[in-house]
């Protein structure tokens, strides 16, 4: 392991955190404005982590 | 706690409870305390001997162990401990039998290897253990190394058809699941479709992924195709998940062959149940609105776009759960690791807590990665399944929203 490899895959997983930060924060206010919605709106939050967290992932094995 | 159908013995119910509560918590002290245990005593063994392979540094020891519980292996072992005064090291587990295919079948049991380090002789053949891996090798059992290859001998690898530790948990956890659901069906049967005993449990679970997973990505119409293949990945993927957490020490699904079957499998529904209209979204886009002059330049970056898709959704599938499962166990073991690091009686408490709370998050996970699991296959599935006419239905009612 490189140095370079260690911080591109360090560099890749804050981004994957920021996006599921982001997808968290936004599900919690879809969910305030609209409660009745909040199945609908926890089962769309969770694809799109996961997706994202595929990601993230992929970036600490190639790295 | 199964006969509280009677409002009247509430009080009695209420005590049942209670009791069953105790119970279930004593039981799973019992089991925490036990792998902490057995995590010791592995470790103490590798402190003992340290003459063996040379002196290594403790951080080096803990890495080498994890590394270790992380691996397939071919025998169960529970836990190991070492006699102060002989120095001896004893394993508590059984042997599992090794059957290799090396031009012709070998069949000995994993108890020939010893603790690993010894050559088993089989048809005229000699084998040797390195990494939990086996490879073949001459009467003095020489493992030859290069450069390129670094720690992995280039001896040749013959097949492998062993009944590993990984395979006995699946077979068990098979076995498991067919007992437990026959005779849930046959309890709903006798008793005229009322959830009885353990059925309660299970029921909310089986409907949940039949309206919120099947139905909500595959459509009223063909879930029904699907729902054997969903409800079974859900409870594999669930029970392996759990058994990883448990001091058995096996690490089933953060084992990337698993994995990698599964999504194999995913990938096979997916392809062999797709519809026309689901091979012409993935070859023909843009559909017929279009000349096929100006299709062309956008389809050359599209289509292989499309075909790689195929690919990578079950690919992220299997990295997906891989990595979730091993990086649970990593943090855990790692957590534990802390005794030995700090030495002090400042390492038992912090690790203790740290490794309690991450034990309740891993519980979390165990469930969460199987849901998804499951939630995504059903996605693929219904893009697969669904129809020229049911899409443009759909659209219709987003336009109508």
């Amino acid at each position: 392991m490189t140095i370079p490899t260690i911080v591109g895959a360090g560099l890749a997983v804050i981004g994957a955190g920021i996006g599921i930060g982001m997808i968290g924060g936004k599900a919690m206010e879809a969910i305030a404005r609209q409660p009745e919605a909040y199945g609908k709106i926890q089962t769309a939050m969770l694809i799109a982590a996961a997706l994202i967290e595929g990601i993230g992932f992929a970036a600490i094995f190639a790295g | 706690m199964y006969f509280c159908t009677d409002f009247k013995d509430t009080v009695i119910c209420s005590k049942m409870q209670r009791k069953t509560l105790v119970r279930i918590l004593s039981v799973l002290l019992f089991i925490v305390s036990f792998s902490a245990l057995a995590q010791e005593h592995g470790m103490e063994l590798k402190e003992v001997a340290p003459g063996k392979e040379g002196s290594k540094t403790k951080k080096e020891e803990i890495k080498e162990f994890i590394n270790h519980h992380l691996l397939d292996s071919h025998s169960f072992n529970f836990f190991g401990s070492t006699d102060e005064e002989t120095g001896e090291t004893h394993h508590y587990g059984f042997p599992l039998p090794v059957i290799i295919w090396d031009e012709g079948l070998h069949t000995f049991m994993s108890s020939e290897f010893g603790h690993g380090d010894e050559i088993v002789e089989s048809n005229g053949k000699y084998y040797a253990l390195h990494h939990e891996k086996i490879y073949r090798t001459d009467a003095q059992g020489t493992l030859n190394y290069d450069a390129e290859h670094g720690d992995h001998p280039t001896n040749v690898r013959p097949l492998d058809f062993s009944i590993t530790k990984s395979v006995v948990m699946m077979l068990l956890t098979g076995l498991l699941l067919i007992w437990l659901f026959r005779s849930l069906a046959k309890s709903y049967a006798k008793n005229g479709s009322i959830p009885r005993g353990i059925g309660r449990f299970f029921e909310p679970i089986v409907l949940y992924i039949r309206d919120d997973i099947a139905i909500a990505n595959i459509g009223e119409n063909k879930y029904k195709k699907y729902m054997p293949f969903l409800l079974t990945v859900f409870f594999f993927i669930w029970f392996l998940n759990m058994f990883g957490l448990t001091p058995l020490g096996v690490n089933v699904t953060g084992n990337i062959a698993v994995t990698t079957a599964l999504a194999i499998i995913v990938f096979l529904i997916t392809t062999f149940t797709g519809t026309k209209d689901y091979w012409k979204h993935i070859f023909d886009p843009l559909g017929d609105g279009m000349p096929w002059a100006g299709k062309i330049l956008i389809y050359i970056i599209l289509v292989p776009i499309e075909i790689l898709g195929l690919f990578i959704k079950p690919f992220a599938l299997l990295i997906r759960l891989y990595a979730n499962m091993t990086a649970g166990h990593v943090v855990l073991m790692s957590l534990i690791g802390l005794i030995f690091i700090f030495k002090s009686w400042i390492g038992g408490p912090l690790s203790f807590g740290l490794s309690f709370a991450i034990s309740l998050i891993e519980l979390l996970v165990a469930l969460l990665q199987a849901y998804i699991f499951t939630m995504l296959a059903a996605l693929y599935f219904g893009f697969a399944s669904e129809t020229h006419a049911e899409h443009e239905a759909h659209e219709g009612e987003i336009q109508h929203l």
